[in-house]
């Protein structure tokens, strides 16, 4: 094997990786600028997972399914904007709440699933040309559908949120509720179709692990990934392409080590082990530089992430 | 049934008469009456005891409930998975059992699960991880009325507590043949989960496997560090492709790795159960566990009486483990190797184990004519020539 095939099968192994991450961040960096935290995203991911699942076991057909997790998805995204936007509960605990349950909801549904063949799985579609390119082509061109959806998502989230004038809305509802709502923009209905779509998108991400990127239903497939995108959002600091880097450079760091081993390059548990973390805290400090008030996360999170808006408060 | 309707019918239309009726008559209807009810009571009881007997072959006579205590979920497609079918062979006897996943490996959480099941009544407890056995020795002392099985452990006393496991490097070694033939570039890839002596084992057993049919070849471990994690375990076996494997096998608890060689066009050996619905046209075979047999055995000594702990550690003669049916992928000279190695081990007269075995640094660890004890076995700790990949 020559190096170019081996970077090949790195770069490709990283980016399936990072997709899922992906896909999830990009949802949760539109919810948290509307000023909507959720936690909730291991347990829309799996609902959104199980769902695609079971609707390609029942019909055989791949586009039902992913619909079906973009709806799983943004139901979830509905439940926690009802109880935080409409109710105006804790959003901390309504995400945590909405991940034991979605996890809970999914096994169950997925029982009679377990150890069944999927009937369809997402095929990888080259892109003519661009698929020839050496090592970059394979990688990034020679992937599944979503894998696509999930690079085209970077550019469009980025110009949506920095360069449109809904995003000019998002972000003043995200950064200042109160101040938004007198200049007449409906801060509530901004914040529930922000969840929604957060919601739908890290559904899809769920969808692509289980009928895309896993060859079986099993067990809490999300594996904690839901978490690490939550993560990852303070990582980009609400920048969808920091996102994409982000999301490449753990795929990465979570497959280094096996690679390394595969090639006879012994590592110490240790060490093996440590990486993620590691990398966690590294890629903080440099993604963040100052700490305390003037740190680029006070900055740049949304004024006010993690409250809900009360009209009658006083600000 | 039938027939005791027609006689309470008889009874009531006798009673009618009775009510209307005066004399001679009256008598004459008394006695009737009298068969009648003998009649229903006789019925009544040639019921009963149907019903007795009918139960009788339905729940033994001596009443057992049993609890397992698995570590992770059964939906996990493997460890757990092949447990909770063996306890549904058990529950197939007509014996009650409970299950409760992932039960921590922490000593008091496990014995509070333990309890737990107790309290619900069960009398046979099933502990199936290795992490489990420090809390079930300690329930074993506090319950002694209870009967414990330990899995992969072993810890026993004289009354109630026991330990079973199967000898996975019998059907490892065959799966080995099988990997032998198939590789074309003499590179096999393992994912393997944590460097412990189970799966040192088995990888061990597998390249000896390998190694008797085709020198030449070399077995690859990545180890993951954790029994269940598809993406991880998917990861490993697509890096071990790309650095030239042409077999992946594993010892970890999804199908991942095999799904990973399928999508390749390369072959694949499988663990613990039959994955050849995840290998395609490439699949080799696998080695696989059927706990049933043993759970099922265990509880009928109970039944019958004639329980007593012991360390069980069943192989592929007594079927705790086999060989999965072959798969598309295998040739038919690796297959006639299978078979003649099967019955060798089958008859005795080969022993996976049995020297000369070398070292990964050629040194002899067992000499020519001698046999690992299980005692040696249990505590393997290095690997085979033939092996890449370290142990620590």
């Amino acid at each position: 094997m020559g190096w170019v095939e081996v970077t090949t099968g790195f770069l490709s192994a990283t980016i399936a990786m990072g997709t899922v991450l992906l896909l999830a961040c990009i949802g949760e960096i539109l919810t948290e600028k509307s000023g909507v935290l959720n936690l909730g995203l291991e347990g829309m991911m799996i609902v959104g997972a199980v769902f695609a699942f079971i609707v390609v076991q029942t019909t055989g057909n791949l586009v039902l399914a992913i619909a079906a997790s973009l709806l799983a998805g943004a139901l979830m995204g509905l439940i926690h904007a009802f109880i935080t936007v409409t109710l105006k509960a804790s959003q901390v605990v309504s995400g945590l709440a909405l991940t034991i349950f979605g996890v809970g909801l999914a096994n169950f549904l997925g029982q009679n699933y377990v150890g069944t063949v999927r009937v369809a799985s997402l095929q990888a579609i080259p892109i003519p040309l661009l698929s020839e390119i050496p090592i970059i082509g394979e990688a990034l061109f020679n992937q599944s559908i979503l894998v696509y959806v999930s690079i085209l998502l970077v550019p469009i989230s980025w110009i949506l949120i920095y360069r449109t004038r809904a995003g000019l809305k998002l972000r003043a509802v995200g950064e200042n509720p109160s101040s938004a709502d007198s200049l007449g923009i409906n801060v509530f209905a901004t914040r529930y179709i922000y969840t929604l779509i957060g919601g739908a998108l890290t559904g899809l991400a769920g969808a692509y692990l289980s009928i895309g990127f896993n060859s079986s239903w099993m067990d809490s497939i999300t594996g904690g990934q839901g978490w690490i995108a939550v993560a990852l959002v303070i990582f980009a600091t609400w920048n969808p392409i920091k996102a994409m880097l982000g999301s490449y450079l753990f795929g990465f760091i979570l497959i280094l080590g096996l690679r390394l081993q595969a090639f006879g390059i012994e590592i110490p548990e240790m060490l093996f082990t440590m990486l993620p973390y590691i990398f966690t805290i590294v890629v903080l400090i440099f993604s963040t530089g100052k700490f305390g008030k003037n740190s680029k996360i006070k900055q740049r999170e949304p004024g006010s992430l993690g409250t809900p808006y009360d009209r009658e408060a006083r600000h | 049934m039938k027939k005791l309707i027609i006689l309470l019918a008889l009874v009531m239309v006798a009673s009618f008469v009775l009510a209307g009726c005066g004399g001679a008559v009256q008598n004459a209807v008394e006695d009737a009456v009298e068969d009648a009810v003998e009649a229903v009571e006789d019925a009544v009881e040639d019921v009963a005891d149907e019903a007795a007997d009918a139960v009788e072959d339905a729940m033994p006579a001596v009443d057992v409930k049993a609890g397992f205590i698995y570590i992770g979920p059964v939906g996990d497609g493997g460890f757990t998975y092949m447990h909770d079918q063996g306890r549904q062979a058990v529950e197939a006897m007509g014996v009650e059992t409970l299950y409760l996943e992932n039960v921590p490996e922490k000593t008091t959480e496990c014995y509070d699960a333990i309890v737990s099941l107790i309290d619900e009544g069960c009398n046979v407890i099933f502990a199936t991880s290795f992490g489990h056995m420090e809390a079930t020795k300690n329930a074993a002392a506090e319950y002694p009325d209870v009967k414990f099985f330990h899995c992969s452990g072993w810890e026993i006393n004289d009354t109630n507590l026991g330990n079973y496991f199967g000898r996975m490097y019998e059907p490892r070694y065959l799966s080995g043949i099988a990997a032998g033939y198939a590789t074309m570039d003499n590179q096999i890839g393992y994912v393997a989960a944590f460097p412990i002596p189970e799966v040192i084992r088995g990888i061990n057993a597998f390249t000896l496997g390998v190694r008797s049919v085709n020198p030449d070849a070399t077995v690859q471990v990545v180890w993951t560090y954790t029994w269940y994690d598809p993406a991880i375990e998917k990861a490993s076996a697509e890096g071990l492709l790309d650095a030239g494997c042409d077999v992946i096998a594993m010892h970890q608890d999804t199908p991942e790795p095999i799904a990973a060689a399928a999508a390749a066009g390369k072959y694949s050996v499988g663990y613990h159960s039959p994955m050849a619905a995840y290998g395609g046209d490439t699949y080799l075979t696998g080695a696989v566990w059927d706990l049933g047999t043993y759970y099922v055995a265990a509880v009928q000594s109970i039944l019958d009486g004639t329980y007593a702990p012991e360390s069980f550690w069943g192989g592929i003669n007594d079927g705790t483990v086999l060989l999965e049916d072959f798969g598309p992928g295998i040739s038919a000279e690796a297959v006639a190797a299978i078979e003649a190695a099967e019955a060798a081990i089958m008859d005795g007269s080969l022993h996976v184990f049995t020297g000369p075995i070398a070292d990964q640094d050629g040194n002899i660890v067992v000499a020519e004519y001698d046999t690992m004890t299980d005692g040696d076995m249990l505590g393997m700790f290095f690997f085979v020539e033939g092996v890449i990949g370290s142990v620590d």
